[in-house]
């Protein structure tokens, strides 16, 4: 790797001064939580921001006391800490019981290795895992001005709103947060700001270098879960090219609210087949106020995928989802 | 380059070196040694007469590089106490491999997918290519050279030479990290819970089921583990 320095900041403002710090100074920063995936994108010569270039400085945030908790707010809300490793989320009782889906995402991702130091935020916030994008194509993620994939091997691209990019947005806990109505608490050089699931990230056709609202100076210093509804139930369903180890060909995240066997109101978000977590608010309400039966949930499925667009050598995706949304419908009405 | 300089304060003897020190006689050479030596010689055979050779080279003007940002750090690899001065760009494994030259630990793929490199830091698991060495201060490190007690492998070690666990050897040492981590948090792990812990340490000569026999095998056993720090 290139020399860079690395600073440790004790807490989020002294994270955001030394940000600011070094941008003044002229060299490109990068906040660093796990590593993981920053670490890869250095080696790799790949900048983890495009207009900023490799990092000289890295704002290591990892001793940042209190971003690695998971606290019960009074009201129920689920206060997650963006230095929560995802085994701890995996591990957590209450968000195994209460958030099934989230936890049933997190334990879905890479192997215990990299859940062991990787983070809610930095999985969030990951840079997309597109083979021309990791593999120095001059691709509009990397500042570029095209898309690589749109004319050319794209079986694992997006079939919902691509262009002018193509990539699939890569996190798992994304959608499982999307869908259970997560909000994004976002540190910058202006006052901290709570930015909804729907507004946190953003498609390519509206900022075609960034996957999210985060800013050069911003950290995702959190995540906060509203307290589900009574009779609330979620699962997160991925499927990958082989059993372990990677990203979903096509996910679901789902939050059902039953009242005995009728579905009160649902959320469905899509991983792995859009440029960021894709919700299907069609697919959502022919759940409202109905039984689940397996004719239902067949139908739900289709409308998941009524708006798909897949390229040329990505059209599995489609009946895959159809199915993925389907059967996680129906095994979550079915469950206790 | 400063890079095989040890600059640490361990006491001299406390970190274990792999194979006895080479004696005077050409016969007690190691093998590391050896190997080092010749890769040095063929670099020299094969660089110097193209340099000669090609009159119309530019003259290349060696520039100063600026030294890489340290740091100085304190954390503790097997058991022992380290103070070093880590260049902030060094992973945890280049650190141990290249500094403290613990060479049990290997270096794979270096992209967090092989699992080769697996250390435990202050008990899970971790890639050390993955992750810096100036992150691990006030840590503690475990690698495969500290798993045995009194000259003794651990039970776990143990059953993978029973079970012919290790093929080529080469993910050996990450799939023990990554088994010893295991079973100190699960004494008796099921043969699918074994699967799914050792799910990010890939095998090229794919024993996996001996692998998998391995820990079952050793499993329940206190011993197993290499102890606690």
């Amino acid at each position: 790797m290139r020399a860079f320095v690395n600073r440790n900041a004790r807490s989020v403002e002294e994270a955001v001064a030394l940000a600011r710090e070094a941008t003044l100074a002229g060299r490109s920063v990068a906040f660093a939580a796990g590593g993981s995936d920053l670490l890869q994108l250095m080696k790799d010569h790949i900048p983890s921001r495009a207009e900023a270039g490799e990092p000289d400085v890295l704002v290591n945030l990892k001793g940042i006391a209190g971003l690695d908790r998971i606290e019960s707010a009074g009201d129920g809300t689920l206060r997650i800490g963006g230095l929560v490793t995802l085994s701890a989320l995996v591990g957590n009782a209450l968000v195994r019981e209460r958030f099934t889906a989230l936890a049933e995402a997190a334990e879905t991702v890479a192997t215990p290795q990299i859940r062991n130091v990787g983070t809610v935020a930095g999985n969030v916030a990951q840079r997309p895992w597109c083979w021309y994008f990791r593999n120095g194509f001059p691709c509009f993620k990397a500042g570029g001005d095209r898309c690589f994939s749109a004319g050319g091997e794209n079986q694992l691209h997006a079939i919902f709103g691509g262009g002018p990019s193509y990539i699939v947005h890569p996190s798992d806990l994304a959608p499982a947060l999307v869908a259970l109505g997560a909000r994004f608490r976002v540190a910058g050089p202006e006052r901290e700001r709570v930015v909804s699931g729907g507004d946190f990230f953003v498609l390519p056709r509206q900022d075609a270098l960034r996957e999210n609202v985060l800013a050069d100076a911003d950290v995702l210093i959190g995540v906060d879960v509203p307290a589900p509804a009574a009779g609330t139930r979620s699962a997160y369903h991925k499927v990958m090219d082989r059993e372990a180890w990677t990203h979903a060909l096509a996910s679901a995240a789902v939050v059902m609210v039953m009242d005995g066997d009728v579905c009160r109101s649902a959320s469905i978000v899509l991983g792995g087949v859009a440029p960021i977590p894709w919700r299907v608010p069609e697919a959502e309400a022919l759940l409202a106020g109905e039984r689940v039966t397996a004719e239902l949930a067949r139908e739900v499925g289709t409308a998941a995928v009524a708006g798909a667009r897949p390229l040329a050598k990505n059209a599995y995706k489609v009946p895959l989802t159809r199915r993925v949304v389907e059967r996680t419908v129906l095994a979550l009405a079915a469950r206790a | 380059m400063e890079g095989r300089q040890r600059n640490g304060v361990a006491p001299v003897g406390t970190v274990p070196s792999e194979e006895p020190e080479a004696g005077p006689g050409a016969s007690d050479l190691t093998r590391r040694d050896f190997l080092g030596g010749s890769t040095a010689a063929l670099v020299a055979a094969g660089v110097a007469p193209s340099v000669g050779h090609d009159a119309t080279a530019p003259t290349v003007v060696q520039q100063a590089v600026p030294a890489a940002p340290r740091t100085a750090i304190r954390l503790t690899v097997n058991g022992v106490e380290h103070a070093f001065e880590v260049e902030d760009r060094w992973t945890l494994n280049e650190f141990l491999r290249d500094h403290l030259m613990l060479t049990g630990t290997k270096l794979g793929c270096e992209r967090g997918e092989c699992g080769a490199c697996t250390v435990l830091v202050d008990g899970s698991p971790v890639y050390s290519c993955s992750t810096l060495a100036v992150w691990m201060d006030g840590k503690s490190i475990r690698t495969v050279e500290g798993l045995e007690r009194d000259g003794r492998v651990s039970a776990l070690q143990q059953a993978f030479i029973e079970h012919n666990a290790p093929q080529c050897g080469f993910c050996t040492p990450g799939q023990l990290m990554a088994a010893t981590a295991l079973l100190e948090r699960n004494a008796r792990p099921t043969a699918d819970e074994v699967r799914r812990a050792l799910v990010g340490n890939l095998c090229r000569c794919s024993n996996y089921n001996a692998i998998v026999e391995a820990v079952l095998a050793a499993s329940g056993s206190a011993a197993s583990t290499g102890g606690g720090e």
